[in-house]
């Protein structure tokens, strides 16, 4: 008896500890990001090689949700927004990072840091569209 | 029951030989070809595929979760010669898929084919992980919980728990086929990643629903992929389309007896490749550590992730 309430007990806590999360994760991911990552600098910035070698990886891992084009699919946002386009290397070298996982967007951690860089500016070549979906 | 002396030290190509070198039986190659066929469709198919951020682990998880939508289908094998026991080649189906970006659900169909003995369906696991935590941090959890139908004729050894031994892989198939487990298990994934690093700890609990202590084992594990940046030029054979680390895992003894004591313990090196448009390909030789563990455990590991195969049933396809 006292097992199946302690794992009934268990249940209920990783449920309670979801639920925590995801509210903690339903604010806008920018207004999350902290000032010294914010103010990150990419060490690939400008660097065509980079953005080729940040293409390919983009083709690799993120195509499939945001499109070749970037221009998002099946709902999925735009890289080519106002917003990406606003935002700073390092508040996107933060989402990549950390992803937002009740939002749909996993983490890249597992991904090498230079890689995400690379990714960055990549996407740093791509016009912006003003009609784009943003999210 | 302790085993004294290891078995393949010293000879580890000869045992893997000779753990390959299955003798016919009539129900044996089914699996095998179906592995085989499987392989080789994954290497001619023209789906769209994405690259798996999971590093080249066999026992040990990161929190890498599957990415949402996507569908990886993988071939897991294991080959050994244990001491005083007929070779085998343990066959493991996995369909894994990204439910969400926080939680990620799985199901294995197994068997396994003994030399001079047979081959045998062994059963099914489904496990889901869900990780809890929104952001990253220097230690990332991940909660793991599995539900477990094998019969005792498993050789799939994809955890060391409690007093797991060579003694097990000693019996035939026809006396520990009727005896059926059902388990659940349940780990806490702890993983880091700095400088291109993943550091990874398992603490396994398993419980077998019929009154049986409870069971611990550990798995930990390294890796990092050979080059950090990316390649401007596509190429097949970069450095970072490689990945090398090690693990080391074992068994904790159960709640009646924690501890180190009649437990087994496996460690060696593991490499990934990630073919660019084709599968990733993982290999591991782990070698036992002690008298209670077979000598050398050959790993191997065939995976193609589908992307956004949820997509396929949306309106308008998937590409």
């Amino acid at each position: 008896m006292k097992r199946r309430f302690a794992a009934a007990s268990l249940l209920l806590l990783s449920v309670a500890l979801v639920i925590t999360s995801q509210s903690w994760a339903s604010q806008g991911w920018l207004s999350k990001v902290p000032a010294a990552d914010r103010a990150r600098v990419n060490p690939y910035a400008g660097n065509a090689e980079a953005a080729a070698a940040g293409k390919l990886i983009f083709e690799d891992n993120c195509a499939k949700c945001h499109g070749d084009d970037a221009e998002g699919r099946h709902g999925r946002p735009s890289l080519r927004s106002q917003r990406v386009a606003h935002a700073t290397d390092g508040e996107l070298a933060w989402i990549l990072r950390n992803g937002q996982a009740f939002h749909g967007m996993p983490s890249w951690s597992s991904l090498p840091e230079q890689q995400r860089w690379q990714i960055i500016t990549f996407l740093r070549t791509l016009p912006t569209d003003s009609k784009s979906h943003t999210r | 029951m302790p085993v004294p002396m290891r078995v393949c030290a010293g000879r580890a190509r000869l045992c893997a030989l000779k753990a390959l070198r299955l003798k016919p039986s009539s129900r044996r190659s089914g699996p095998v070809l179906l592995g085989l066929l499987f392989v080789l469709a994954l290497l001619f198919t023209g789906l769209p595929r994405a690259v798996a951020q999971e590093p080249p682990y066999f026992v040990a998880y990161s929190t890498a979760m599957e990415e949402p939508g996507n569908l990886e289908i993988a071939f897991k094998g294991l080959a050994a010669s244990p001491k005083n026991a007929n070779a085998f080649m343990s066959h493991t189906l996995e369909l894994e898929y990204g439910a969400t970006a926080w939680w990620t659900t799985e199901l294995y169909l197994q068997g396994q084919s003994t030399s001079n003995d047979s081959t045998v369906f062994t059963g099914f696991r489904s496990e889901n992980r869900f990780r809890f935590l929104p952001t990253e941090h220097w230690i990332n959890p991940v909660l793991y919980i599995e539900y477990e139908n094998n019969n005792e004729a498993d050789k799939s050894l994809m955890e060391i728990v409690g007093h797991d031994s060579i003694a097990d892989l000693q019996l035939n198939n026809s006396s520990t086929r009727p005896e059926i487990e059902r388990e659940l298990e349940g780990k806490l994934i702890l993983s880091s990643n700095a400088k291109g690093w993943n550091f990874s700890e398992n603490f396994i609990a398993e419980k077998n629903i019929s009154n049986e202590p409870w069971e611990f084992g550990y798995a930990l594990a390294t890796s990092r992929p050979l080059a950090l940046a990316g390649s401007s030029r596509a190429c097949t054979f970069c450095r970072q389309n490689f990945t090398a680390g090690t693990e080391l895992y074992g068994g904790l003894g159960t709640s009646h007896g924690f501890g180190l004591e009649a437990t087994s313990h496996y460690a060696g090196p593991t490499v990934g490749f990630q073919l660019p448009h084709g599968p990733d390909i993982s290999f591991s030789p782990q070698f036992g550590l002690n008298d209670n563990s077979t000598g050398v455990l050959w790993r191997f590991k065939v995976s193609y992730e589908i992307q956004q195969f949820r997509d396929w049933f949306r309106r308008g396809g998937a590409r």
